[in-house]
C-alpha cells in the first residue's frame, strides 16, 4: 500500500461523503448531519493529500503548505463568524471568485510544470501533451470567467458598483466573440504552446467574466450567483481533468450541476429563459408601458395597520429584498411573535427569487428566530391567500405583481407570483411609489383592498409593534 | 409630547404650518335644510386642511348636530365666526345645495363645494351660474378608482345601508341571530337585500354580522363574489338566451323584459319567505324601478319590515312613502326614510369631511393653500358644474369599468406569440450529433480521459438528483456548502506546492491560501446558518 493508493482510496471515500452531504441538505432535520459529512469528507481528503505531499516533498513545500492553509483557514473562519446574514450573497459571490482564482493558478501551474519537460508526462507523450494543453486552457478559461464574474457580482451586491445592467452596443456579440476567440486560441495553443497565448486567453476570459455579469441587473442576481456557483464547480472539474484527479472531477460535477439546477429553478420562478437572463435585464426586452391610469393609492398609518393586524385571524407576510436592505427581519420576527401570542395565525410566503440569493429570505428569517415551519414556499401558500385577512408585503414588488397573472401584455406576464391581492387586506411597506426591478408598475398598489405604508420598513414595523 | 404622532399629524407632515400670506380661507357653514344633521368638516379634517395651507373658519354651532363642539374646532386650529363672515370665505364647504339667499351671500370668485345633484336640479345649476363663482358637486365625482376616496355617494350609501339594517332591526320584533336558549329555539331572521351596490353591500354586511341569513339580488352578475365575501348569498336571475349585463359606468342599468319577469318571480318567492326586505335599487337619472308589488307585500308575514332606500326617487316598493313609516293592513312595516345617512350624523360628517379633504388634496398640488384647477383631469373636470359663472355641466362622459368585466372589454393587444417549440426532428438530430461527437472524442481519446469522462457524467447525474431534492428554504446553505466543497481544488494546488520552480511554488501557495478560505469559511458559515434554523 503506497501513499498514492491510500490517497486514492481516501478520495473515493471523500467523494461519497460529499454526495451524502448534499443529500443531507434536503431536509431541515438532516441538514446539520449533512454538513458534518461534508466536513468529514474534506478532512479525509486534506489529510490524505497532506500525507502524500509530506512523503514526496518534505521540506520547504510542506512548510509553505502549512503556512498557506493556516492563513487561509484563519481568514475563512474569521469572515464566516462576522458576516451579517444580509451580507450572505456578497460572501458567497466572493467565495466563488476564490475558487475561480485557484483554478486559474492551478491551470497556469499545470502548464509551467511541463513546459520544459513534456516528457515527464506519464504515458505516450505526443497526444497526451495535446490533451494536457487543452485541459490547461479550458481550466484557466472557466476559472478566469468565474473569478471576474464573481468579483463583479460581489461589487454589485455590496453596492460598490451600480447594479443597473451595463449596456454595451452589441454586447451579445462581444460574449459570442470571446467564446469563438477562446476556441481558436485553444486550437492554436494545442498546436504550438506558448506562454503569451496562455496570458492572452486569461485576459480574454477575465474580460468576458467581467462583461457577462456587468450586463446583468441587480434583480437577476439569484440567477447570476447560482450560475457562478455552477461555473466554480466546472472550474474545479476542469482542474480535475488537468491533474487526473477523480475527486476534483466528482466534486466539481456535483457543484456544477447543483448550481445549474438552482439557476434553472430561479429562471423558472421568473418565467424567463437562462439565455434571456444572460442577455440582459427586463428593461431592455420590453420598455414599461406606463400610460395606463391605475388610479390612486391609499395610505395607511402604522396605528391603523396595528389595529387591522390585531383584529385579523390569519396574517401572511411576504418579504422581499427590501426587508434585507432595511434590516427589518428582527422587528418582523418580533411582530410575528407578538401576533402569534395573541392567537393570530402568522405565516410567511417566500417567492423563489425574493432576495439576491436562492433561499436568502429563509436565512434572514431563521437568523431572526422565526420558526421555519411557518415559512412557506410560494406554491404552499398561494391557495391559502384568498382566506387570509391581512397580507403584509415588506419590500417586495415584482413577486406580488398581479399584472404577471392577469395582463398578458405585461413584460412579466406568466411569471409565477404570490397572489396577495386575493386576501382581504394588503398592506404594502414601501419607501416610495417607484417601480420594482422589472421596471413594471404594480397595479396591486392601486387595488381597493391594498393600502400603502410608506417609509423605512424597519421603522414602520417597529411603529406597528409600538402601537400593538 | 408623545401625542405628537397622531394620525392627522402624520398625514399633514407638519402639525400646523404657519398660514402663508395669501392662503385661501375655507368657510364651513352651518346647514340650513330642516332635519340636516351633518356638517362638511370635523375637527380632524380641519387639521388636515390647515396642513394643506388653508385657513379654516367654522360657522358658530355648525357641528352641533354632529356632536362636534365649537371648542373642538378651535382646538383643531379653526376660527369660529358668524354666518355672514363665514359665507364671505374664498371656499365654501357645505353638505346640501345652497338656497338662493345663501348663493347671494357668496363673494365673487369664490368656490362652493357641496352636494348639488346637478342632473336632478338643472334649475339650481342655472341659478348658480348667474354668479361669477365656481361650483363643485361632490355627488358628481366620476366613478373611477382614483376618485374613490372622494366619492361622497359611496360613503353616504355605505352609512345609509348600515342604518337601514339598524332601522329594520328597531322595528322588527325578533332577534336577527338564531339562538338555542333555555326558553326554546329562536330561528335566525331572513333578510333580502335588493341591489348589491355600496348601500346594498353595507346592508348585507351589517345584517349578516347581526347573525341573519342574508340573500341579495343584483342585475350585475359580477357582484356575486362581493356578496359572498361579506356573508350574503347571491340570488342569480337566470335568463335564457340573453347576454349578461356588464356595467360600463359602475352603475346598474335598466334591465330587459325577460329579465324583469324572472326577477319579479324571484321577488315574489322571496317576499313570502323572508322577514326583512331592504331595497336599494337606483338607476341614475330615472325613477327607481318597482321591485316589490303590493301583492308581494300582502304575502309577507305580519311583523315583517321593509326598508325602501329608494323612496325619495319614487320607491322600489309599492306603497312606500318618502320619509315616512307605513304599516300595512297585514302588519308589514314599510320604512321610506330618506335621511338614513343623516341619522348617523357624526359618522356621516366624518366621511363627508374626509371626502372633501381628499378633493382638496387633489386641488392643492402645492400644499400652499391655493386651489389650482386642472381642467385636463377627469375628476376635477367632472365635479366642476360651474366655472367662473359659466355652466360646465354635464361633463364629457368618462368610460370606466368599475367592476372587472368578465371578458376584457377593450381589446387586449394580442399576447406575445408563444415561442415556437423546436421541432422534435431538430431536437433528435442535435442530440444524435452530440452523442456521435461525444462517442468520437471518447473513442479516440487516449489514456485516462475516457475514464474521467465516465466519472464526470455519473457525477453530474448524481448531482442533479441529489440537488433536486433539496428543500427551497435550504438553498442558501446549499450554496455555501457547495462553495466549501468546491474548495477541494485545494488538493490540486497542494500537489503542486512542492515543485522546485519558485514561480510554480508561489502560484500554488496563493491557490492553497484562497482555496483554504473557501473550505474553512464555507463550512463554518453553513454551520452558523443551519444552527439558526429552528422550529
Amino acid at each position: 500500500m503506497t501513499a498514492l493508493s491510500l490517497a486514492n482510496a481516501a478520495y473515493l471515500v471523500a467523494a461519497l461523503l460529499f454526495i451524502l452531504s448534499l443529500a443531507g441538505l434536503s431536509k431541515h432535520e438532516t441538514a446539520r448531519r449533512g454538513v458534518a459529512f461534508g466536513i468529514a469528507g474534506m478532512a479525509i481528503a486534506l489529510v490524505a493529500t497532506f500525507i502524500l505531499v509530506a512523503k514526496s516533498e518534505p521540506g520547504i513545500g510542506l512548510v509553505l503548505l502549512i503556512v498557506a492553509m493556516v492563513i487561509g483557514a484563519a481568514i475563512g473562519l474569521w469572515r464566516a463568524r462576522i458576516v451579517e446574514m444580509t451580507g450572505m450573497p456578497e460572501l458567497i459571490a466572493l467565495l466563488h471568485s476564490f475558487v475561480g482564482l485557484a483554478a486559474v493558478l492551478v491551470g497556469w501551474n499545470g502548464y509551467l510544470e511541463y513546459r520544459d519537460e513534456p516528457n515527464d508526462l506519464p504515458g505516450d507523450a505526443g497526444t497526451l501533451l495535446d490533451i494536457h494543453n487543452a485541459e490547461v486552457f479550458i481550466g484557466v478559461f472557466i476559472g478566469a470567467v468565474t473569478l471576474t464574474g464573481s468579483i463583479v457580482a460581489y461589487l454589485k451586491l455590496s453596492a460598490k458598483m451600480k447594479s443597473a445592467p451595463l449596456v454595451l452596443p452589441g454586447k451579445n456579440w462581444i460574449n459570442l466573440g470571446a467564446l469563438v476567440l477562446f476556441v481558436a486560441l485553444t486550437i492554436w495553443f494545442v498546436v504550438s504552446p506558448a506562454l503569451w497565448l496562455l496570458i492572452l486567453v486569461t485576459v480574454v476570459a477575465l474580460a468576458l467574466g467581467w462583461h457577462l455579469v456587468a450586463s446583468i441587473g441587480g434583480g437577476d442576481m439569484p440567477v447570476v450567483v447560482s450560475m457562478l456557483n455552477s461555473y466554480s464547480g466546472w472550474a474545479a472539474a476542469a482542474s480535475g481533468f488537468l491533474l487526473g484527479n477523480d475527486l476534483l472531477i466528482i466534486t466539481g460535477a456535483l457543484v456544477g450541476s447543483s448550481g445549474a439546477y438552482l439557476s434553472y429553478i430561479m429562471c423558472k420562478a421568473m418565467n424567463r429563459s437562462f439565455i434571456s437572463v444572460i442577455a440582459g435585464g427586463f428593461g431592455i426586452e420590453a420598455g414599461p408601458s406606463d400610460d395606463t391610469d391605475y388610479g390612486e393609492h391609499r395610505e395607511i398609518t402604522a396605528e391603523s395597520a396595528a389595529e387591522l393586524l390585531a383584529g385579523a385571524k390569519s396574517v401572511v407576510i411576504t418579504p422581499g429584498y427590501g426587508m434585507a436592505v432595511a434590516q427589518a427581519q428582527y422587528p418582523v420576527a418580533d411582530l410575528t411573535a407578538r401576533l402569534r401570542e395573541k392567537g393570530v395565525d402568522v405565516r410567511f410566503g417566500i417567492h423563489p427569487v425574493a432576495g439576491r440569493l436562492p433561499g436568502h429570505m429563509n436565512v434572514l428569517l431563521a437568523e431572526a428566530k422565526v420558526p421555519y415551519d411557518i415559512v412557506l414556499e410560494m406554491d404552499e401558500i398561494n391557495d391559502d391567500l384568498a382566506e387570509t385577512d391581512v397580507v403584509l408585503v415588506i419590500g417586495a414588488n415584482d413577486t406580488v405583481n398581479p399584472a404577471a397573472a392577469e395582463d398578458p401584455t405585461s413584460p412579466i406576464a406568466g411569471m409565477p407570483v404570490l397572489h396577495v391581492w386575493e386576501a382581504k387586506h394588503v398592506i404594502v411597506f414601501k419607501r416610495s411609489m417607484a417601480a420594482g426591478y422589472a421596471g413594471v408598475q404594480n397595479p396591486l398598489f392601486f387595488r381597493e383592498n391594498s393600502q400603502m405604508l410608506f417609509g423605512d420598513a424597519k421603522d414602520r414595523v417597529e411603529d406597528i409593534i409600538k402601537a400593538l | 409630547m408623545s401625542g405628537a404622532l397622531t394620525i392627522p399629524a402624520i398625514l399633514c407632515g407638519m402639525s400646523t404650518p404657519p398660514p402663508e400670506l395669501g392662503s385661501m380661507r375655507i368657510g364651513v357653514v352651518k346647514e340650513s335644510a330642516p332635519g340636516e344633521t351633518r356638517v362638511a368638516a370635523t375637527p380632524a379634517t380641519v387639521k388636515q386642511l390647515t396642513g394643506l395651507g388653508y385657513v379654516v373658519t367654522v360657522e358658530r354651532g355648525a357641528g352641533e348636530a354632529s356632536s362636534f363642539t365649537d371648542a373642538a374646532y378651535e382646538a383643531a386650529g379653526a376660527n369660529i365666526s358668524d354666518k355672514p363672515d363665514t359665507w364671505a370665505s374664498d371656499v365654501i364647504f357645505k353638505v346640501n345645495a345652497p338656497t338662493e339667499i345663501e348663493i347671494a351671500l357668496m363673494l365673487d370668485g369664490a368656490t362652493l363645494i357641496s352636494m348639488i345633484s346637478p342632473g336632478l336640479n338643472p334649475k339650481l345649476v342655472d341659478t348658480l351660474a348667474t354668479r361669477p363663482i365656481t361650483v363643485m358637486a361632490m355627488d358628481a365625482v366620476p366613478r373611477i378608482s382614483r376618485a374613490q376616496s372622494m366619492d361622497v355617494l359611496s360613503s353616504m350609501a355605505n352609512i345609509a345601508g348600515y342604518r337601514a339594517v339598524v332601522e329594520a332591526a328597531h322595528e322588527f320584533g325578533r332577534f336577527f341571530t338564531g339562538q338555542v336558549t333555555a326558553a326554546g329555539k329562536v330561528p335566525p331572521a331572513k333578510v333580502l337585500v335588493a341591489g348589491a351596490g355600496v348601500a346594498g353591500l353595507a346592508a348585507i354586511g351589517a345584517a349578516s354580522s347581526l347573525g341573519a341569513i342574508v340573500r341579495a339580488t343584483d342585475p350585475r352578475p359580477e357582484v356575486a363574489d362581493q356578496v359572498k365575501s361579506i356573508g350574503g348569498e347571491y340570488l342569480e336571475v337566470v335568463v335564457p338566451d340573453e347576454d349578461k349585463e356588464v356595467s360600463s359606468d359602475g352603475y346598474a342599468k335598466a334591465t330587459s323584459e325577460a329579465y324583469d319577469k324572472r326577477a319579479a318571480e324571484i321577488y315574489s318567492e322571496q317576499a313570502a319567505d323572508v322577514d326583512i326586505v331592504i331595497t336599494t335599487a337606483l338607476i341614475p337619472g330615472r325613477p327607481a324601478p318597482r321591485l316589490i308589488t303590493a301583492a308581494d307585500v300582502a304575502t309577507m308575514k305580519a311583523g315583517s319590515v321593509i326598508v325602501d332606500m329608494a323612496a325619495a326617487q319614487g320607491g322600489n316598493v309599492e306603497g312606500s312613502v318618502a320619509g315616512q313609516k307605513i304599516v300595512t293592513d297585514n302588519g308589514v312595516t314599510i320604512l321610506g326614510y330618506t335621511d338614513l345617512a343623516g341619522r348617523l350624523p357624526t359618522q356621516a360628517s366624518q366621511l363627508y369631511g374626509t371626502n372633501l379633504v381628499n378633493l382638496m388634496k387633489l386641488l392643492t398640488p402645492g400644499k400652499d393653500g391655493q386651489i389650482v384647477l386642472d381642467w385636463d383631469d377627469v375628476v376635477q373636470r367632472g365635479v366642476t358644474v360651474v366655472r367662473d359663472g359659466e355652466k360646465t355641466w354635464p361633463p364629457p362622459p368618462v368610460q370606466v369599468s368599475a367592476a372587472p368585466a368578465p371578458a376584457p372589454a377593450a381589446e387586449p393587444k394580442p399576447a406575445p406569440e408563444p415561442k415556437k417549440p423546436v421541432s422534435p426532428a431538430v431536437k433528435i438530430g442535435a442530440a444524435t450529433i452530440g452523442v456521435l461527437v461525444f462517442l468520437w472524442v471518447l473513442a479516440t481519446a487516449p489514456g485516462e480521459l475516457p475514464q474521467h469522462f465516465t466519472v464526470l457524467a455519473l457525477s453530474i447525474v448524481i448531482g442533479y438528483y441529489v440537488i433536486g431534492k433539496v428543500h427551497h428554504a435550504l438553498h442558501t446553505p446549499l450554496m455555501s456548502v457547495t462553495n466549501a466543497i468546491s474548495g477541494i481544488i485545494v488538493v490540486g494546488a497542494m500537489l503542486q506546492i512542492g515543485d522546485d520552480d519558485a514561480v510554480i511554488r508561489a502560484l500554488a501557495f496563493v491557490a492553497v491560501l484562497v482555496a483554504s478560505i473557501n473550505v474553512f469559511g464555507g463550512f463554518a458559515v453553513t454551520r452558523r446558518m443551519l444552527s439558526m434554523f429552528s422550529k
